[in-house]
């Protein structure tokens, strides 16, 4: 057994005496969200799968297990984590994955990590352990406290333990290829998905459209039959490359906005680059942006823009600010768990 | 003596939406769980949010207690009145805000009826994918409240995965937008905090769900098994061999004799158990996996596979497992259902420990239920007019529960806690969860008048029955009320 007893005493000495705590594990994604503030809580031994049960579709394992140890133990039983969870060459944690909600190409055709979150042990912010959730499908005992943990950026609690619902790795794959503008691929995408075709991914560039094909060999084929366009091969790599936002688009040294809007909004005025996934319901935008008139635009529109990466964290927050009334929820659920404010200050809102 | 709140709600909603009179407060006094009954001090029927608000800031004012209802066919008691309590129904929410089918999405009023989304997606060849059996009646609003799932949730989702955004209605009467047609709204992930929360934090008032393109077709297998046990491992060997049928689920002998001579649907009466497993998708698609799912099923030991021909034979096949409810009606004067989730691999070990407990307690229990999913639902068959039949029926029903939670699975796997689940969350839940979920609570509804009494026990109520688990000789939140 892991002996967390540790990190509970360290934890109620920083409650205790009201000192800030940073959690990391990874740390891949230290350059994502507001701050990073606070004495570092490194969490990164919590690692090991702890359950693996294939013919269940259940997987659990420590918060500090790398994304990539997953996704390996994943594939020799044919199955792999849906949700495509950036592995951020190995550094990226299960427990990362899953404060940070940050999910990969499939997002929209099979569902966000929070889709598959079905339990959590987590440390709150008294040094108290608490397990929620559990390791089977149906479970609607209590609050759904494991997938409020999704996103939370560690402002709640330390995770300890996450149990997710795995997938099988689909029997056929394809990738196809088209040149368009784009008008026409956000249009195309919007077609495509209001008919039940197996797609997996889509992904626009610079007048390229790719779009992933997944699922039974014959309904693949059949969709690759209907839906035209070039067949590429090797693509795998290129998907790898936008999961791991390993494109040139997504190592330039520029800031790098990620604006989800509702599928069917316009394309957004922009001052350079756009890449385009989920279908047309995420926009990647590189280089400097009016942040507010962004912010404005995609709010009216049904969504939110995020500063996802910027060489230096703005004081307004990287994310799009809530409502007064959202906001004192926020507010009164991070007390509920973390009551001396001591985890991850700052990370996901200026005011908690 | 009438309660002051009665006038003061009179005077906020128009004319015949406040009830309070006996014969008029009678078909409010229980949910689909019967075997709970009470008047409330009054039941109020808002056409709007704003009147959803009105009602609400009233009720915070006076401290009178809100229980929200949708169309009352909750199987766990969260809608049983209380006498001191204002039921506030949804029913008159009943519009279809708008489809946008090039958005896959529809905004409805939490008073829309689940099934009427899909009639109503379907010019556009969309449908909302979870499909309660009680889809003709249950309302969208109630559907979040429990997050209900359905027969096609193995491969779609339950609610929680399948709605976008709400508007919820606080105690105060502010309203609050939660999630987003976007993905991934920014902040604490209230949308999934807020479904299954059953009435405790907040009130429902609109729904934005996700809108799926209907499969080309759909053919079901009917498998037929002479051992329960046989049925059982062969729900955990389809899922192992990499299928996700678009259902999958068991009825035993009992069922299937109670239900044939309702539909005639053809079940061969001489079976243990059938499974019903269907498969969706494009023609080829669906018959490469049919191919499939027979192909486990045999080798399981289905003595039988029946493949339905066209959509007029798979409805018939469907029609029992629909009719499965209304039918145990037939066998026995009351029946109580109950709803523990387990590993898929214990299906088999479970279902014979029911076996067991059948004689133990002298009542009979059928079976039919999401077995892809692990979600059991024993039905415990009894009379409520012999003596002890009332007590023998949830003494079984709590120890199926606990042995559910002993196998590694849950006491509710969709109906939700309600009133009649509430002991069994001290068995699944230690003190330190408990005391958070209070809190959690305390955070939306500082006074406890949002559906008090349901869905999370006192840790007092734990204590007396011998069930709390605290941790380190503590109890947490030692700022909180001792309830
Ligand atoms: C024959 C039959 C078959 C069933 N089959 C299934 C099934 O397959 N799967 C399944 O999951 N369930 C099933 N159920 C259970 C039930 O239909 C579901 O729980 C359903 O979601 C309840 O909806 P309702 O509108 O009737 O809600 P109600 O029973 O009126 O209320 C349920 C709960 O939701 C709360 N609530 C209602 N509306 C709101 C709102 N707008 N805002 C906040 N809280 C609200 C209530 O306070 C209560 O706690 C079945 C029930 C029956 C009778």
């Amino acid at each position: 057994m892991f002996d967390l007893q540790p990190l509970e005493e360290r934890i109620r000495t920083a409650a205790a005496a009201r000192r800030p705590l940073r959690i990391r594990a990874g740390g891949s994604k230290d350059f994502y969200g507001g701050p990073l503030a606070g004495e570092l809580l490194e969490v990164g031994a919590l690692s090991g799968v702890t359950l693996c049960e294939p013919t269940e579709l259940v997987l659990s394992a420590r918060a500090g297990t790398p994304v990539a140890e997953l996704e390996r133990v994943l594939a020799a039983h044919g199955q792999m984590l849906a949700f495509e969870p950036p592995q951020f060459a190995g550094r990226a944690t299960l427990g990362g994955a899953v404060a940070s909600g940050l999910s990969g190409p499939r997002r929209v055709y099979c569902g966000a990590v929070r889709d598959f979150v079905l339990g959590v042990e987590v440390i709150d912010g008294r040094g108290e352990r608490l397990s929620f959730g559990g390791k089977v499908i149906k479970n609607v005992a209590g609050f759904d406290v494991s997938r409020l943990m999704v996103g939370s950026l560690g402002t709640l609690g330390v995770l300890t333990e996450v149990t997710l619902k795995t997938v099988p790795r689909p029997r056929a794959e394809c990738t196809l290829r088209f040149e368009m503008d784009q008008p026409k691929a956000l249009e195309s995408m919007r077609l495509w998905a209001t008919r039940p075709l197996p797609l997996s991914a889509t992904e626009w560039e610079d007048g390229v459209l790719h779009v992933r094909l997944s699922g039974a060999e014959a309904a693949v084929r059949a969709a690759r039959q209907d839906l035209g366009g070039e067949i590429v091969d090797g693509a795998h790599n290129r998907w790898e490359s936008v999961r791991e936002q390993q494109l040139p688009f997504f190592t330039a040294a520029r800031e790098l906005w990620r604006v989800s809007l509702p599928v069917d909004s316009p394309p957004l005025p922009a001052a350079g680059p756009t890449l385009i996934e989920w279908g047309g319901s995420l926009r990647w935008l590189s280089g400097p942006q009016d942040g507010n008139a962004l912010r404005t635009l995609a709010g009216r529109l049904g969504g939110h823009a995020t500063l996802y990466r910027a060489p230096s964290k703005p004081p307004s927050g990287p994310f799009q600010p809530l409502s007064s009334a959202m906001l004192s929820v926020h507010k009164r659920l991070k007390a509920v768990f973390d009551p001396h404010g001591i985890f991850n200050r700052g990370r996901l809102y200026p005011d908690f | 003596m009438r309660h002051p709140i009665i006038e003061r709600l009179r005077r906020a909603l128009p004319a015949g939406a406040v009830l309070s009179s006996s014969e008029e407060l009678k078909p409010y006094e229980c949910d689909a769980l019967t075997l709970y009954r009470q008047m409330p001090l009054a039941v109020a029927l808002p056409a709007d949010e704003a009147q959803v608000a009105a009602v609400l800031r009233l009720c915070h004012e006076a401290q009178v207690p809100v229980i929200a209802r949708g169309a009352g066919t909750g199987l766990s008691g969260g809608a049983t009145p209380r006498a001191d309590a204002v039921l506030l129904s949804l029913a008159r929410l009943s519009r279809i805000v708008g489809i946008e089918p090039l958005a896959r999405t529809a905004r409805v009023q939490p008073g829309v009826r689940n099934l009427a989304i899909s009639e109503a997606a379907a010019p556009y060849n969309l449908y909302y994918a979870p499909d309660p059996s009680s889809q003709i009646a249950c309302t969208i609003g109630g559907n979040v409240a429990e997050n209900s799932g359905g027969v096609h949730c193995l491969k779609y989702g339950l609610t929680v995965h399948n709605v976008l955004a709400l508007r919820v209605a606080t105690l105060e009467g502010e309203v609050l937008e939660i999630g987003s047609a976007a993905p991934d709204a920014p902040g604490y992930d209230l949308l999934a905090l807020l479904t299954g929360s059953e009435g405790l934090l907040g009130v429902v008032t609109e729904v934005t769900v996700r809108l799926i393109p209907k499969p080309q077709c759909a053919r079901v297998v009917l498998a037929v098994f002479d051992d329960l046990a046989k049925a059982g491992r062969a729900v955990a060997d389809v899922i192992a061999a990499g299928i996700t049928p678009a259902g999958l689920e068991m009825m035993d002998r009992p069922t299937i004799a109670a239900v044939e001579p309702f539909v005639r649907a053809g079940y061969p009466l001489d079976a243990e158990a059938i499974l019903l497993c269907e498969s969706d998708g494009a023609p080829a698609e669906v018959e490469e996996e049919i191919l499939h799912m027979e192909s486990v099923l045999r080798g399981a030991g289905a003595t039988e596979c029946r493949v339905s021909r066209d959509e007029a034979e798979r409805l018939r096949f469907w029609a029992g497992r629909k009719a499965a409810f209304p039918a145990m009606g037939a066998l026995s004067p009351d029946y109580y259902c109950m709803d523990g989730s387990i590993p898929r691999r214990r299906l088999a070990a479970v279902l014979q420990a029911i076996r067991e407990m059948e004689g133990r307690y002298g009542l009979r229990c059928t079976n039919v239920f999401h077995a892809g999913d692990g979600n059991l639902h024993p039905l415990i068959l009894f009379d409520s007019n012999i003596a002890d039949e009332v007590a023998r029926a949830e003494a079984f029903g709590a120890e199926i529960l606990e042995l559910c939670v002993r196998e590694g699975g849950s006491i509710t796997g969709e109906h939700g806690v309600g009133m009649e689940k509430i002991d069994q969350m001290c068995v699944q839940f230690g003190s330190g969860e408990l005391a958070v979920f209070h809190a959690v609570k305390h955070a939306f509804d500082e006074r406890g008048l949002l559906n008090p009494g349901k869905a999370v026990p006192t840790l007092h109520r734990c204590a007396e029955l011998g069930r709390l688990h605290v941790r380190g000789g503590q109890l947490p939140h030692p700022e909180l009320p001792r309830f």
